[in-house]
């Protein structure tokens, strides 16, 4: 079994060197700069997905919506207190004053307490998925301990975000199949038309002994080589704007757009897409010239 | 004499070939060649010359019949094995076939080439062939820059390389003046003492005479015209033995 590149400096003449058909590369280029942005996004949407229904989706907001501030204190720590003997719930938080304030500040301006307006008290709780499983029993225990409370469940409000983002990962996927086709389909008319130019020099090798194999892997590694060169030159574009599109996302500051980053292991799966794309772009010639000459005598 | 009985290579058997649905272009065609023979093969234009050398060097299959070569049954041979008894065949084309874009060298190091010899091995066997046709300083000339003389003799040149066992011409005086067919002949009939098996094609009855030894077979409407009164006369006996195997 020879590699797939591998063809003898012998074999190597029989063809002219030199580059198989001028805008090859450029549109496997294309190809794999749209294949590795629609990867990219699959993988971020996948990432950000994650995270939202993996650190947050458990998690539940208490109010405490009481006009009185001494019961308004008081409710918040009877809540916070039943909370914490609770069991299933992994931690409480008690949103500080001053955060709330800069919530609500472009609603009611800077000066909400001194003006009488009442601003409740908010408390995170993360649940684990069992006890977020029964959380109407949850609720029923801090309405017990504090009547003013308000539970919001967070997975309720995340769950039509979440479902945005499970369908674009699904977009992005097809995206991704419907490119690598077309990337495969073009190698496909390449290789014809390669043959159909070198028809002539291909049937008088044919009528010298040389063997299917011998013919095709002229052309495998002539494509192989167009489809690495086209598929760096996409892939670094792709790179670039990835970059660019980052530096954009921190500048914004969004936690929820915070979390639509690449992990590493997402970079490495981009970098593998021009080496696949080399290779299958190989594997697609060769299966291609063998299915040409297979015809001929 | 017993020990230098010829053999026979090629059979042919009710040979018949049909392209498409059309009329047969060969029909019940038999023949033998033995080893060592200097075969014409005329007839007038369209009489299905170049469909019999065709079959002979097996770029195609004929619609019916027997062929055997080197002994064995071509007709029913695994696509897989074609290569093996190319290799043992030279051909030199009517249109001579040469790779456009590959200088006079390495058209004729192709066959070489195709069987694997290894490129510092290469040169030798090519510059002789090349000076074997006069052509040593045209190496390095394209086809396109090579008069119509010059790019026949670079087809043979790459025809005779491999040391082919059977040397097939098809037509091959067909546009060259009488003085360059004379050569050509010439250097058939030194490959033939050399042991090659020759099968020449042409409508030219001018070159039957020149090789005295040869033997004539005559096609006319896909027919062996009289098969087996132009083949009475025993092969004339090689001069040098058994043809050479391909070097690779
Ligand atoms: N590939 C082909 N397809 C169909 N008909 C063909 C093909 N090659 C040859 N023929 C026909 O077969 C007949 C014999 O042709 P050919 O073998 O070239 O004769 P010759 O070489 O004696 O001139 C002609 O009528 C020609 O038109
Ligand atoms: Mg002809």
């Amino acid at each position: 079994m020879t590699l797939p590149f591998a063809a003898s400096p012998a074999e190597r003449r029989l063809l002219t060197e030199g580059r198989l058909s001028g805008p090859m590369p450029w549109v496997i280029a294309i190809m794999m700069f749209l294949t590795v942005l629609a990867a990219a996004g699959g993988l971020a949407l996948n990432h950000a997905a994650r995270n939202v229904t993996g650190s947050i989706a458990q998690r539940i907001t208490i109010q405490i919506v009481e006009a009185n501030p001494d019961l308004r204190e008081q409710q918040t720590r009877a809540a916070m207190a039943a909370l914490s003997a609770m069991e299933g719930v992994t931690a409480v938080n008690r949103v500080p004053d001053a955060e709330i304030e800069a919530l609500i500040e472009p609603w009611i301006g800077g000066a909400g307490e001194e003006e009488g307006i009442p601003v409740p008290t908010m408390i995170d709780a993360d649940l684990t998925e069992e006890a977020h499983d029964r959380l109407e029993t949850v609720e029923e225990a801090i309405i017990a301990a504090a009547p003013a409370a308000r539970v919001d469940d967070h997975a309720q409000f995340l769950a039509p975000l979440a479902g945005l983002i499970g369908s674009l990962t699904w977009l992005a996927l097809a995206l991704v199949l419907l490119t690598a086709s077309a990337l495969a389909a073009s190698v496909i008319l390449a290789v014809r038309a390669a043959l159909n130019t070198h028809r002539g020099t291909i049937e008088v090798l044919h009528l010298m002994g040389a063997t299917d194999i011998q013919i095709a892997r002229l052309f495998q590694r002539r494509i192989a080589l167009d489809a690495l060169l086209g598929g760096t030159i996409g892939f670094l574009t792709a790179v670039i704007v990835l970059l660019l599109l980052g530096q954009r996302i921190g500048a914004v500051g969004s936690e929820l757009l915070g979390s639509a980053t690449l992990p590493p292991l997402a970079w490495l799966l981009l970098i593998l897409l021009p080496i696949i794309g080399a290779v299958v772009s190989t594997l697609v010639a060769r299966f291609t010239v063998i299915g040409v000459l297979k015809k001929m005598l | 004499m017993a020990a230098r009985m010829a053999t026979t290579i090629v059979q042919f058997e009710n040979v018949g070939l049909r392209y498409g649905t059309g009329a047969e272009t060969l029909s019940d065609v038999s023949f033998s060649l033995d080893g060592g023979g200097f075969y014409f093969l005329t007839g007038p234009s369209g009489a299905g010359k170049t469909s019999l050398l065709k079959l002979l060097y097996l770029a195609q299959r004929p619609s019916r019949g027997l062929i055997r070569l080197f002994d064995e049954d071509v007709v029913t041979l695994p696509r897989d094995r074609l290569p093996g008894f190319r290799r043992r065949i030279g051909v030199v084309f009517q249109d001579f076939r040469l790779v456009p874009h590959l200088s006079a060298f390495d058209n004729i190091a192709l066959p070489l080439r195709v069987a694997g010899v290894e490129e510092d091995e290469l040169a030798t066997p090519v510059n002789e062939m090349l000076a074997w046709v006069g052509l040593s300083d045209r190496a390095s000339a394209r086809p396109a820059t090579l008069s119509g003389g010059e790019q026949q003799r670079v087809a043979i040149a790459r025809a005779v390389i491999g040391r082919p066992e059977i040397l097939i011409a098809d037509e091959p005086t067909g546009n060259v003046d009488p003085e360059m067919a004379a050569r050509l002949l010439h250097l058939f009939d030194a490959l033939n003492k050399l042991g090659t098996t020759l099968v020449v094609a042409t409508h030219d009855i001018h070159l039957l005479s020149r090789v005295s030894a040869a033997q004539l077979m005559r096609l006319e409407g896909g027919r062996l015209s009289d098969p087996t009164g132009a083949l009475k006369n025993p092969p004339r006996e090689p001069h040098m033995g058994k043809p050479r195997k391909p070097s690779a």
